[in-house]
């Protein structure tokens, strides 16, 4: 199958998925209790029963469940999502604003955390019997074992008090003005501790992964054969045993990448970076559930599309998989 | 038949015979010998007994204000780990705190469970539309991300115990059907189930007395996992302040300390500690239990 027929397919694989969300979203909004006009009204301070005709028209509400339903997918589908009750501004602008921050750390923790827990991996499969390889088998262990906001507060205690040298608050100092340049190195300042917090987990994870099946395949004929003709062990172990250990640790992280989000909505809380964990979190204090559930549709995009490049990806690290 | 219903042939020299063991005494025979996974048994074992004697060794109501705001620990005998914003006890929080955390994550874990062994199970077993079907099912809950999904669930319905159990135990088991759906794809074209169905057996007997009893190593490896991260996820929830109010938790302590952390490290301190140590015992056990179930790893 050529590149783009499996773009295709996989795009409208993509798009159901996508329906299935917006369908579960609606019926989470149809099944809870209380009625929403009344939600609506409690957030604009109490109202009338001509108040709440009102807002059952302007929202929709006085039309039959099935009618609803459509709309309210047409609208999701042309990207309108609501009104945030909170912010008096549509869900998706405030998403789209806050979404570069929860990539940017993300992307960073996800990928910090591959190419670590690697390292670790690879340099823990040379001795397994070591007292090194069973450090990095325990020290995983607690890694995962650690509630990840816990471990972002006692960073903040850390950093804030013992040692102040590290931002434990925000993604920018609004002291510090400059150019292109000392704004990004501000904005990677603050991202060090959010983006390390997140990462601890998936490095734990993924430096037993890959120390796991890097066992399994420097074990194998042809890790063997590429020693007997005489390649050196440098080239071995990372460019021939290493492209097929990564396979489990690719799946595993394309897999996890929810989980990834979810871990970001406490790191966001702890550090007051402004994604959209925070924004999930502020509309859960403000009972801002068109808000609310606009983030948890759009993350859900998030992880659909990061599924996509991974399936990407694993065409890019193993060939036989581009032949099919 | 008679010559294969004989029972094998006697070893020449019975003295040095293997002792045979059932397969569950083997595995407890693996699992002592390790011992990073007895360390957890311990701290787990720890961790129930606290909770179960705690309370009566400290008797104070973790919700009442007994001494003054943000006491530092190790001052002050009464306060023996120091109060919090409000001035109440965390030594009392930390002896009760548990119960509501370790209930919630073992009945979610128990959901999560259920419903993904039983998904899994016959997606596994009968393949064909019914997998896909199924599987299509299972990554809708995968692309939404797991603890938004719970956060919603929690902020639509009222915030009890039985709401995060429930909420918890919903977003957690695409894991456990995965897993559950390999192994029985995998068992169910082995010859030993091939005779039973030959010989009659119907779909409802070869999943669940057939196939199952192969399948659980692995299914209780995940359990034990799914625990951890149940408590680990009740936490989280807490910590955002999506918990019952009414009950103390360890989780619930760090959430509404959550804005002092500067002013009382201790506050939060010893609730995650806590947490990290009952989710570290369960890990350690569910690593020994993934070695002690799994019969290649007794050859090594």
């Amino acid at each position: 199958m050529s590149i783009l027929a499996v773009v295709a397919k996989r795009l409208a694989y993509a798009a159901g998925l996508i329906f299935a969300v917006l369908t579960i979203n609606f019926v989470l909004i149809h099944a809870a209790p209380g009625d929403p006009a009344m939600v609506i009204a409690g957030e604009m301070g109490g109202a009338d029963k001509s108040t709440l005709d009102q807002i059952r028209r302007t929202y929709g509400l006085d039309r039959p469940i099935p009618e609803q339903y459509a709309t309210y997918v047409g609208r999701a589908i042309r990207g309108d999502l609501g009104t945030s009750y909170l912010y008096n501004q549509p869900v998706t602008d405030l998403i789209l604003a806050r979404l570069p921050a929860t990539v940017l750390l993300v992307v960073t923790a996800l990928l910090s955390a591959i190419a670590v827990g690697t390292m670790v991996g690879v340099w823990a499969s040379r001795r397994p019997h070591s007292v090194g390889s069973g450090a990095v088998t325990v020290l995983s262990l607690v890694g995962y074992s650690m509630p990840t906001f816990w471990t972002g507060i006692l960073l903040v205690i850390l950093f804030g008090k013992v040692i102040p040298i590290m931002p434990i608050a925000g993604m920018r100092d609004v002291r510090i003005y400059g150019g292109w340049f000392v704004t990004t190195l501000d904005v990677l300042h603050h991202l060090v501790l959010p983006a390390f917090t997140l990462a601890i987990v998936y490095m734990a994870q993924y430096s037993r992964l890959s120390r796991a099946s890097m066992l399994e395949v420097l074990g194998s004929d042809y890790i063997r054969t590429a020693r007997a003709k005489g390649l050196a062990e440098r080239l071995v172990v990372w460019k021939h045993a290493l492209r097929n250990a990564l396979m489990p640790v690719v799946t595993i992280a394309g897999l996890q990448f929810g989980n990834l989000i979810s871990g970001a909505v406490l790191v966001e809380t702890v550090f007051s970076w402004p994604g959209l964990g925070t924004l999930a979190y502020d509309s859960i204090l403000g009972r801002d559930y068109p808000t609310l559930l606009g983030v948890l549709f759009f993350s859900s995009v998030l992880v659909i599309v990061a599924n996509l490049l991974t399936d990407l990806a694993y065409r890019w690290i193993d060939p036989r998989l581009r032949a099919r | 038949m008679s010559a294969l219903s004989a029972p094998p042939p006697a070893p020449a020299s019975s003295a040095v015979a293997p002792e045979v063991l059932s397969p569950s005494r083997e595995a407890w025979r693996v699992f002592r010998r390790n011992k990073a996974a007895m360390f957890g048994l311990a701290l787990l074992g720890a961790v129930l007994a606290l909770m179960a004697l705690g309370p009566l060794l400290w008797p104070v109501a973790p919700f009442e204000i007994v001494g003054r705001p943000f006491t530092p620990p190790f001052e002050d005998a009464t306060l023996p780990l120091g109060s919090d914003y409000l001035g109440r006890d965390i030594l009392a929080g930390m002896v009760v705190g548990g119960r509501a955390t370790l209930a919630v994550g073992l009945a979610a874990a128990a959901i999560t469970v259920s419903i993904g062994l039983t998904v899994g199970a016959l997606a596994g077993y009968f393949g064909g539309w019914v997998d896909e079907t199924l599987s299509r099912f299972t990554e809708i809950f995968q692309v939404m991300p797991s603890l938004l999904f719970a956060m919603v669930l929690m902020t639509l319905f009222d915030p009890s115990l039985g709401t995060a159990v429930l909420a918890i135990g919903m977003v957690t088991w695409t894991s456990t059907a995965r897993l559950a759906r390999a192994e029985f794809m995998r068992l169910k074209q082995l010859d030993y189930v091939r005779s039973a169905r030959a010989i009659g057996a119907r779909d409802r007997r070869l999943i669940w007395q057939t196939i199952l009893p192969n399948a659980l190593p692995p299914i209780i490896v995940s359990a034990t996992l799914a625990t951890g991260s149940a408590i680990l996820f009740e936490a989280g929830l807490s910590f955002l302040g999506l918990s019952d109010p009414n009950v103390m938790s360890w989780g619930l302590m760090i959430g509404s300390n959550r804005k002092y952390v500067l002013d009382a490290w201790w506050a939060v301190t010893f609730p995650g500690f806590a947490i990290f140590l009952t989710v570290l015992g369960v890990s350690l056990v569910g690593d020994g239990l993934n070695d002690a179930l799994n019969p290649k790893m007794h050859l090594r």
